[in-house]
């Protein structure tokens, strides 16, 4: 199964699926056919794009539409406010290569501020995918939830056996005492190699991936700033809004505090761009890198 | 209903509109340039009715410059899609009647505010109406200064290239944006040649003439394939001198005193001394 075909399953099962993309067809390529009428390239014109998504919902259509996370949600971020959030309609905002993905791309089309302007939306759910599997595990809820919903796509080979999927809830995929790593979409990847760095040097890891960020897992994130000494956010987004923010907000409101908590993330700048491995590994964000991070913290 | 009768009901959407221009105020210049223009798309135009306000088979109506709203209030009460007393609710918290519109009332098809987001809001109306072989039609009224966003101007791109010909924008030509009249700011005219150079078929008429309306609204699609754009001549302020055309009566909160010349006014009395300060509210 891929993205495309799970998009084509469901659209022969549901009457009401329509694909819309801005000209971006990377991962849709073979629908036009299939779909006929219901794929609607609208050409490089986002904020029409989320216009004519919300007037389709309205007309009870579940329209899931594609464009560069960047331009998708940054361009047409004022549409997605008004247009789908505040009357919630059920419009599904795929953004491609977000974070790291858009590698050698430069600046402009580095989505690293869209989970904290996502999450943000009153009605607006956020789908971090960690890659291919996690992403074709939770489409088909994000697809049913009648609600809109940010799906920020990744489609890389898994790395780890992953848990049933649920709207809202985390999956913790290893329990430990010491160092909770907590993560989402891309950089579990990463993290499960930083994983393996230490506890290779003695330090037991709890392995939390969140799977969506809005609504985030309290639960979950509660339970793992009780269950260890420190907690690591790692993400491939700005400081500000993100996992790191999500950590603060959810030790506040349920009056816990880590003993000691350290945040991976861009700090007040965008990436240097270059291929996907230079980038890792010229930002600090490789396994061994943020292992090292950590164990000199542990230590 | 004849012309006279329509005259008539303009007249009562108008009193409305003046009531909701007290107590808080409202955008009376552009409510009152699409009063008419709203009348009689409602009564003439549309295949829509109080009964009909969830029908997936109704005409849509969308207005995309919606501080105009209040003529809209007035059009629906008069034809009962919600009850005149409910006008008396507006600005009040226990009821959804403020200065844009929103889903919230019946008739209302959705909200607007921001300029230049309802043309791309009705034109995926229309293409789920063309997909499913419907014959009804979307209806969008945008004001002139909103022509300066560039959305109108993407939509109106890609309207044509979908062959949107169940799509009519109805641009309220009053020639004013909010505070200042739109050709000494952002000149856009001429509109019509604008809107044919994007692949449109475009009529231009008295927006305040209820039988030159008939024939601007009547027979379209003008060309199978290409979306509408009626531009309607009208004036600020329409139907009460003391505010007509005027830059500084955009919004206007009326003194309550004010209320009864005003609508003596509006039935052919004198111009109202008018001593209430005029807003400018975005």
């Amino acid at each position: 199964m891929t993205y495309e075909n799970l998009l084509k399953a469901t659209a022969e099962q549901d009457p009401n699926l329509m694909v819309l993309t801005a000209e971006n067809r990377a991962v849709i390529r073979g629908l036009p056919p299939v779909l006929g009428g219901r794929f609607i390239d609208f050409g490089i014109a986002e904020q029409t794009m989320i216009g004519a998504a919300a007037g389709l919902a309205l007309r009870g259509r579940t329209p899931v539409a594609h464009a560069l996370a960047t331009f998708l949600i940054f361009r047409a971020y004022e549409f997605v406010r008004d247009d789908v959030c505040i009357p919630g309609l059920p419009v599904k905002l795929v953004g491609g290569v977000p974070g790291f993905l858009s590698d050698g791309n430069g600046p402009t089309h580095q989505a690293i501020e869209d989970v904290a302007l996502m999450r943000g939306l009153p009605n607006m759910q956020v789908f971090t995918p960690s890659d291919e599997v996690e992403l074709l595990q939770g489409m088909p809820k994000v697809l049913a939830s009648g609600k809109p919903c940010y799906i920020r796509y990744c489609g890389v080979p898994a790395v780890v056996e992953h848990q049933p999927f649920e709207l809202g809830k985390a999956e913790v995929l290893s329990e430990g005492k010491d160092v909770t790593l907590l993560t989402y979409g891309f950089m579990l990847r990463e993290t499960v190699a930083a994983k393996k760095v230490l506890e290779s040097k003695g330090v037991s890891v709890r392995l939390v991936n969140l799977r969506m960020p809005k609504p985030a897992d309290e639960q979950a994130i509660v339970e793992a700033v009780k269950a260890t000494g420190m907690v690591v956010t790692i993400e491939d987004h700005f400081l500000t809004g993100g996992l790191w923010s999500i950590l603060g907000e959810v030790c506040l409101k349920h009056g816990v505090a880590p003993k000691r908590a350290m945040p991976i993330a861009l700090e007040e700048r965008w990436f240097k761009p270059a291929l996907l491995s230079d980038v890792l590994q010229h930002e600090g964000f490789t396994g061994e890198q943020i292992a090292q991070k950590i164990l000199r913290e542990v230590r | 209903m004849t012309n006279e009768e329509l005259s008539q009901l303009a007249l009562r959407v108008r009193e409305h509109i003046i009531h909701m221009a007290t107590d808080g105020g409202c955008f009376i210049g552009a409510s009152l340039s699409c009063a008419d223009l709203l009348v009689h798309l409602y009564t003439r135009v549309l295949n829509v009715s109080p009964a009909k306000v969830q029908d997936p088979d109704r005409d849509y109506l969308l207005l995309s410059k919606g501080h105009d709203v209040p003529a809209l209030y007035g059009v629906l009460a008069e034809l009962g899609f919600i009850p005149r007393e409910r006008l008396q609710n507006h600005l009040k918290t226990h009821d959804s009647i403020y200065w844009h519109p929103n889903r919230a009332v019946p008739g209302v098809e959705f909200h607007s505010g921001s300029l230049g987001h309802l043309l791309s809001v009705s034109m995926g109306i229309a293409m789920d109406l063309k997909l499913r072989g419907s014959k009804n039609r979307v209806f969008v009224v945008l004001g002139d200064g909103e022509l300066d966003e560039g959305t109108i101007w993407e939509g109106a791109l890609v309207a044509k290239a979908k062959g949107l010909d169940n799509l009519v924008a109805v641009i309220d030509r009053n020639n004013f944006q909010a505070n200042i009249r739109t050709e000494e700011l952002i000149p856009l005219e001429p509109i019509q040649d604008k809107f044919e150079a994007f692949g449109w078929k475009t009529r231009r008429v008295n927006g305040h003439d209820f039988a030159a309306l008939d024939g601007a609204f009547f027979g379209l699609p003008m060309e199978s394939g290409s979306p509408t754009c009626i531009v309607a001549d009208t004036v600020r302020g329409k139907g009460l001198p003391s505010i007509e055309a005027r830059a500084d009566r955009w919004f206007v909160n009326f003194k309550r005193e004010e209320i009864e010349g005003l609508l003596k006014e509006l039935h052919g009395g004198a111009e109202t001394k008018l001593t209430s300060e005029a807003l400018i509210v975005r």
